[in-house]
C-alpha cells in the first residue's frame, strides 16, 4: 500500500497522538515469537486452560495453517503480514485487577491518559481494560453483578461458568469459518465474557478497552456475550495502539447470542493506529424477536477487514448494522455487513457511510441472503460514499441471494463529493475550510451518529473534526 | 468437446484459407485448451452453476434436419430492415440487401464474404476488443470457431435508415453455433441492428457461444438488440465488448428468453469525452434456466456517461445473476453512471442474486447503483381487479409494465413490439401453476375450503402471469 503522499496535512497526527505512546516492555509472561504448538502450550500453561481448551487451540491451529489467505477477493496487502514475526503471548499476570489502584504502574498510567477510570465512574456499568493479551483490570457495578449479569474476562468465563460458555463458544463462528478465525481460535486470549439473565435490562453499558502496547504483537481477543430472554445490554468497545514502524495485528473473534425478545447493542469506535492490520470476525445469532445491531465506527489501522454479522435464526428476528467508515491516506477500510436470514419475518437494515481522504480507500463489501421458503424478510441496504480529494477511492462490493415468498430487499449506493458551493458559502460566513468541510462532513454521517449513545457521538464528532482539518485539496 | 479445430468460413466456401484468419484461430484453439474450466471459488463465477456448463460433444457445422426454405419462412422480422443474413448451424443460408447499402458505402457481409471482400477491416477489428469478465476460454473457444455471422461497417456522416437484422438458427441437438456480430462506425454514422437467435425446436439441446463487439465511432450512434430464445436445454454463452469514442452513443438491448443456462457478459467502455452507452437487459425465467450475467461500465476519461437497466422475472425455478461494476479511472473527473438491477420473483423457488458493484477512483463524479428484489405488488393487483380485471389479465399487465420501463427506451418502435411479442410468446409457454391444476382436477364437491386453501388461492393470483399472452 502506497505510503502517505505529498498531500499529506500535519493535522493528522492530533488524533493519532491520543494514544501514541508507549511504556517500556515488562512482561512477567512472554511466547516469544513466532507460532507453534509449542506457544500454544506455553499460553495454556500460563492461563491455566483445561484440557479441552488446549485440543481446541490445537485443532485451529492445524486449521488455520491449511486455509489460503483470502487474496482472490480481498486485497493483497494481506500477503504483507509475515505471521512468524509477531508474538502470540505478553502479559504481566493471566488475572485481572478488580481496583485500580491494584493495577501495575504504568499500566494504569495508560489507562489515565485514555481517560477509562474517568469514563468509568461517570456513565458506565463495568469496565474491562485489556493490555497486550490479557486485561489488567476488570470491575463491575455492585448493582449490576447483583442482578446476576456476568462479566468477566475470557479465561475467567470458560472456567467459572462452563455450563453457559461451552454451550455457546465457537457456535455462532465456528473455527474454520475463516483463516483469521482460525488464528484467533488458536491463540486467543483476553475479552470478554458477559452473561445478562432472563429479563433484566442494564441500563448502563458495559465497556471493554483494548490496547496494544508492544511492537511485533498480535492481540487475539476473544468476546462471548449471551443476553438471555428478554433481557436488554449496549457493549461499548474501545481500541488503540501506539504507532510503530513495524506491523501490527489486531484479530478479534466476537460472538453474540440473543434469546428470545433479548436486546442487544454493540459499539466500536476503532481508532488503531496506522501500522495496525484489523482483521475481526464479528457476528451474532439472533433468536425469536430478539434484535441485535452493530454499530461500528472505524477510524484507524493500516487495513481493516472487519463484515459484523447477523443471523436472524427465530420468527421476527430483527438484525441492524450502522456503520461508518473514515479511510486516510494509506489506509483501506474494507468494511461491511451480512446479513443472513433463517426465519419467516426476520428483518435486517444495514446503512453504511464511507468517507475517504487524501488517497485513503474505503470500500463495502456485504451480503444479504434469503433463502427459499422463507416468507415476509426484508432487508434495507444503504450505503453513501463521500470522496474528499481527487485520488480518494471508493468500492462497493454487495452480494444479494433472494429467494421465497413476500420478501424483498432493496440495495441502494451513491458516491458523492462535497460541494464546493456549500464549502464556499461556508467560508464566506466566517469558517476557516477545515471548519466547513468538517461541518459538511458531519452532516453526512449526522443521520447516522444520532442513534448513538451521546457519549460515542460527541467522541465521534471530535474525531472526524481532528481527520478533516486541512484535508481540502 | 466442441470444435476439433478451427473451420474457415473461407474453407467451406471453397476458397483459399487466409494466412491471419487460419493462424488466430490456431491460436485461439490453443488458449483455449491451456486456460482452466471456472471453478466455483472464482469471484467472476460466484453463484453460477458451474455444473451447468454443458459443452458436451457438441460439434460445429452438423448438419440440421431443417429444409432451408422452411427455416427462412421462419426468419422474418415484423419491422422494416435494409438488410437480412441467415445462418443454420453457422452455414449461411441467405443474405440480402448488401448491395444497395453498398451504394452508400456500407457493408453488410458474412464472414466469409467480408475474409474476401474487406480483409484489412476484418483483421483490424476481429476479436481485438476485451472480453475480461470471467469467459476468457469461451471466448478463445469462441474465436477458435467463428464463421457465422456479419461484419457492419458505416462510414462517417452515413445513416442507415432501416434496421439490419440477422437470424441465427440452431438446428437439431447436436450442434454448437459461434454467432458473430462486428459493428464498426465512422464519425457521426448511425446504425441499428438487431440479432436472433433461436433453436428449429423449443427443447432443443446445443452449444451457442456467440460474440458481438461494437465500435462506435467519434458523434456516431449504434443502436444493437439481440433476442436469445435458444432451446430449453441448450448453453449459451454471449460476449460483448462495445467502446465509444468521443461524444458516440452505444445502446445495447439483451433480451434473455430461452437456453438452460444463459451466461451474458457486456462490457462498455467510454473511451472519449462525451461518450455515452446505454445498457439495457431484459430476462424472463422458467423451469431451472439460469441468467448469468456480469457487467462492466468502464469510464476511463473524463466527461462520460453510462446507464445500465437490468430487468429479470423469474419464475419455477429460475435463477438470475446480475453482477455489474462501474469502474471509473482516476482521471475520469465529471463522469455520470448509474447502474439497475430489478428482479421479479413470480415464485417462491425462484432466485436473484444481485452484486451491484462500484469502484470509483475519482471524486468528481455522480455514480449511483440500485438493486431491488420482490414480489408482484398486491395492492396493484388488487387496484386493478377492483376494476374488474381478472386477476390474471391484472398480473399480466403488471409484468409488462415491470418490464415496458426498458422497452420503452428503445427508439425504434416496431423493434420494442417485436420484443413484446417475443416476452408474450415465453409466458404463454410457461406451465400452469400445479395448485391450479390441483383445483381444477379436484371435484366441488369433494374438496374442503380452508384456511390453508385460501392462502393458496391468493398465491394463485400472482402466479397467474404464467397464463400471458393466452
Amino acid at each position: 500500500m502506497s505510503e502517505a503522499t505529498t498531500l499529506e496535512k500535519p493535522d493528522l497526527k492530533i488524533d493519532q497522538d491520543e494514544g501514541n505512546f508507549s511504556y517500556p516492555e515488562d512482561y512477567a509472561f512472554d511466547a516469544g515469537t513466532g507460532l507453534t504448538e509449542k506457544t500454544i502450550d506455553y499460553i495454556c500453561e500460563v492461563k491455566e486452560d483445561p484440557d479441552w481448551v488446549r485440543e481446541f487451540r490445537k485443532k485451529a491451529l492445524r486449521i488455520f495453517r491449511e486455509k489460503p489467505l483470502p487474496t482472490h477477493w480481498a486485497s493483497k496487502d494481506l500477503e504483507n503480514i509475515h505471521f512468524d514475526d509477531f508474538r502470540y503471548y505478553l502479559s504481566k499476570g493471566a488475572k485481572p485487577k478488580r481496583t485500580w489502584d491494584e493495577v501495575p504502574d504504568d499500566v494504569k498510567r495508560t489507562f489515565e491518559r485514555l481517560g477509562i477510570p474517568e469514563k468509568e465512574r461517570a456513565f458506565l456499568a463495568g469496565v474491562e481494560a485489556q493490555f497486550d493479551s490479557e486485561a489488567a483490570y476488570s470491575n463491575i457495578k455492585k448493582a449490576v453483578a447483583e442482578q446476576g449479569v456476568i462479566f468477566v474476562g475470557s479465561r475467567e468465563g470458560l472456567k467459572e461458568h462452563p455450563e453457559i460458555f461451552r454451550k455457546w463458544f465457537g457456535k455462532v463462528i465456528p473455527t474454520a469459518d475463516n483463516k483469521f478465525s482460525a488464528l484467533n481460535s488458536a491463540v486467543f486470549s483476553g475479552g470478554s465474557f458477559i452473561y445478562v439473565p432472563k429479563g433484566v435490562k442494564v441500563k448502563h453499558p458495559l465497556q471493554a478497552y483494548f490496547r496494544i502496547n508492544a511492537e511485533n504483537f498480535g492481540q487475539f481477543e476473544r468476546t462471548l456475550i449471551i443476553v438471555d430472554e428478554g433481557a436488554e445490554l449496549t457493549y461499548m468497545e474501545g481500541c488503540t495502539a501506539p504507532k510503530f514502524d513495524s506491523v501490527t495485528l489486531h484479530s478479534a473473534v466476537v460472538e453474540l447470542v440473543a434469546m428470545k425478545g433479548a436486546k442487544l447493542q454493540y459499539i466500536t469506535v476503532q481508532n488503531w493506529s496506522p501500522n495496525v492490520f484489523n482483521l475481526v470476525t464479528k457476528r451474532g445469532l439472533a433468536h425469536e424477536e430478539s434484535e441485535i445491531k452493530w454499530i461500528d465506527c472505524n477510524i484507524g489501522s493500516r487495513l481493516t477487514m472487519k463484515y459484523p454479522g447477523v443471523i436472524l435464526k427465530g420468527r421476527k428476528a430483527r438484525g441492524e448494522v450502522l456503520s461508518i467508515a473514515l479511510a486516510n491516506n494509506g489506509q483501506h477500510q474494507d468494511t461491511g455487513a451480512k446479513m443472513i436470514h433463517a426465519a419467516d419475518e426476520t428483518t435486517s437494515n444495514i446503512i453504511s457511510k464511507s468517507i475517504s481522504i487524501g488517497s485513503g480507500r474505503a470500500t463495502y463489501r456485504g451480503l444479504v441472503h434469503i433463502p427459499r421458503h422463507l416468507k415476509g424478510c426484508k432487508n434495507n441496504t444503504e450505503c453513501d460514499a463521500l470522496l474528499i480529494n481527487t485520488e480518494s477511492r471508493t468500492d462497493t462490493y454487495p452480494a444479494i441471494v433472494t429467494r421465497g415468498e413476500g420478501n424483498s430487499v432493496q440495495h441502494e449506493a451513491s458516491v458523492s463529493k462535497v460541494s464546493a458551493e456549500q464549502i464556499f458559502y461556508m467560508q464566506q460566513r466566517g469558517l476557516s475550510e477545515g471548519q466547513a468541510m468538517s461541518l459538511s462532513v458531519n452532516g453526512f454521517v449526522n443521520e447516522l451518529v444520532r442513534q448513538f449513545p451521546m457519549e460515542y457521538s460527541v467522541e465521534l464528532k471530535r474525531l472526524i473534526d481532528l481527520e478533516m482539518e486541512g484535508s481540502v485539496g | 468437446m466442441a470444435g476439433k479445430n478451427g473451420q474457415s468460413p473461407v474453407g467451406q466456401n471453397g476458397s483459399a484459407p487466409v494466412g491471419w484468419w487460419q493462424e488466430r484461430k490456431a491460436e485461439a484453439w490453443k488458449k483455449f485448451q491451456a486456460m482452466p474450466m471456472p471453478r466455483r471459488s472464482d469471484e467472476d463465477w460466484r453463484f453460477a452453476t458451474i455444473a451447468a456448463i454443458q459443452l458436451g460433444d457438441f460439434q460445429p457445422g452438423q448438419k440440421g434436419s431443417t429444409s432451408a426454405e422452411a427455416l427462412l419462412k421462419r426468419s422474418t422480422a415484423s419491422f422494416p430492415h435494409a438488410a437480412k443474413a441467415v445462418f443454420s448451424n453457422d452455414r449461411l443460408l441467405h443474405i440480402e440487401g448488401g448491395e444497395e447499402l453498398a451504394k452508400q458505402g456500407v457493408v453488410f457481409e458474412s464472414l466469409a464474404g467480408a475474409l474476401q471482400k474487406h480483409p484489412a477491416l476484418l483483421e483490424k477489428h476481429f476479436m481485438a476488443h476485451p472480453v475480461d469478465l470471467g469467459a476468457q476460454k469461451f471466448a478463445a473457444l469462441h474465436a477458435a470457431n467463428a464463421s457465422a455471422g456479419v461484419l457492419i461497417f458505416v462510414p462517417k456522416n452515413v445513416e442507415v435508415k432501416l434496421p439490419l437484422v440477422s437470424f441465427h438458427w440452431l438446428d437439431g441437438s447436436e450442434s454448437a453455433v459461434f454467432p458473430h456480430t462486428l459493428i464498426v462506425t465512422g464519425e457521426n454514422a448511425k446504425v441499428t441492428v438487431v440479432d436472433f437467435l433461436g433453436s428449429t425446436e423449443a427443447g432443443g439441446a446445443g452449444l451457442a457461444c456467440g460474440l458481438n463487439d461494437l465500435l462506435v465511432g467519434p458523434g456516431a450512434k449504434v443502436e444493437y438488440v439481440s433476442l436469445q430464445e435458444w432451446g430449453s436445454k441448450v448453453t449459451s454463452f454471449q460476449l460483448n465488448s462495445t467502446r465509444v469514442e468521443r461524444d458516440g452513443e452505444a445502446r445495447s438491448l439483451f433480451v434473455n428468453l430461452g437456453a438452460a443456462y444463459a451466461r451474458q457478459e457486456s462490457r462498455s467502455t467510454m473511451a472519449g469525452s462525451g461518450a455515452r452507452s446505454e445498457m439495457l437487459g431484459l430476462s424472463v425465467g422458467s423451469e431451472r434456466q439460469e441468467f448469468d450475467q456480469r457487467t462492466l461500465q468502464c469510464h476511463d476519461v473524463p466527461n462520460t456517461w453510462s446507464d445500465l437497466l437490468y430487468k429479470n422475472a423469474l419464475d419455477d425455478r429460475s435463477k438470475s445473476i446480475f453482477k455489474g461494476l462501474i469502474r471509473v479511472a482516476p482521471g475520469a473527473a465529471k463522469t455520470d453512471a448509474y447502474q439497475n438491477n430489478r428482479n421479479l420473483l413470480l415464485n417462491p423457488e425462484a432466485e436473484a442474486d444481485s452484486m451491484p458493484g462500484l469502484e470509483i477512483l475519482n471524486d468528481d463524479v455522480r455514480c449511483t447503483h440500485g438493486a431491488t428484489t420482490g414480489q408482484i405488488d398486491r395492492d396493484q393487483l388488487f387496484y386493478l381487479m377492483a376494476r374488474g380485471i381478472d386477476p390474471r389479465t391484472g398480473a399480466q399487465l403488471l409484468a409488462h409494465g415491470f418490464f415496458e420501463e426498458v422497452i420503452a427506451r428503445l427508439p425504434e418502435k416496431g423493434i420494442g413490439e417485436a420484443v413484446r411479442v417475443a416476452v408474450a410468446a415465453k409466458f404463454a409457454t410457461m406451465r400452469t401453476p400445479r395448485s391450479q391444476v390441483d383445483l381444477m382436477e379436484k371435484p366441488l364437491s369433494s374438496s374442503r375450503i380452508n384456511k390453508s386453501d385460501l392462502k393458496e388461492e391468493e398465491a394463485l393470483d400472482v402466479r397467474a402471469l404464467q397464463g400471458l399472452g393466452k
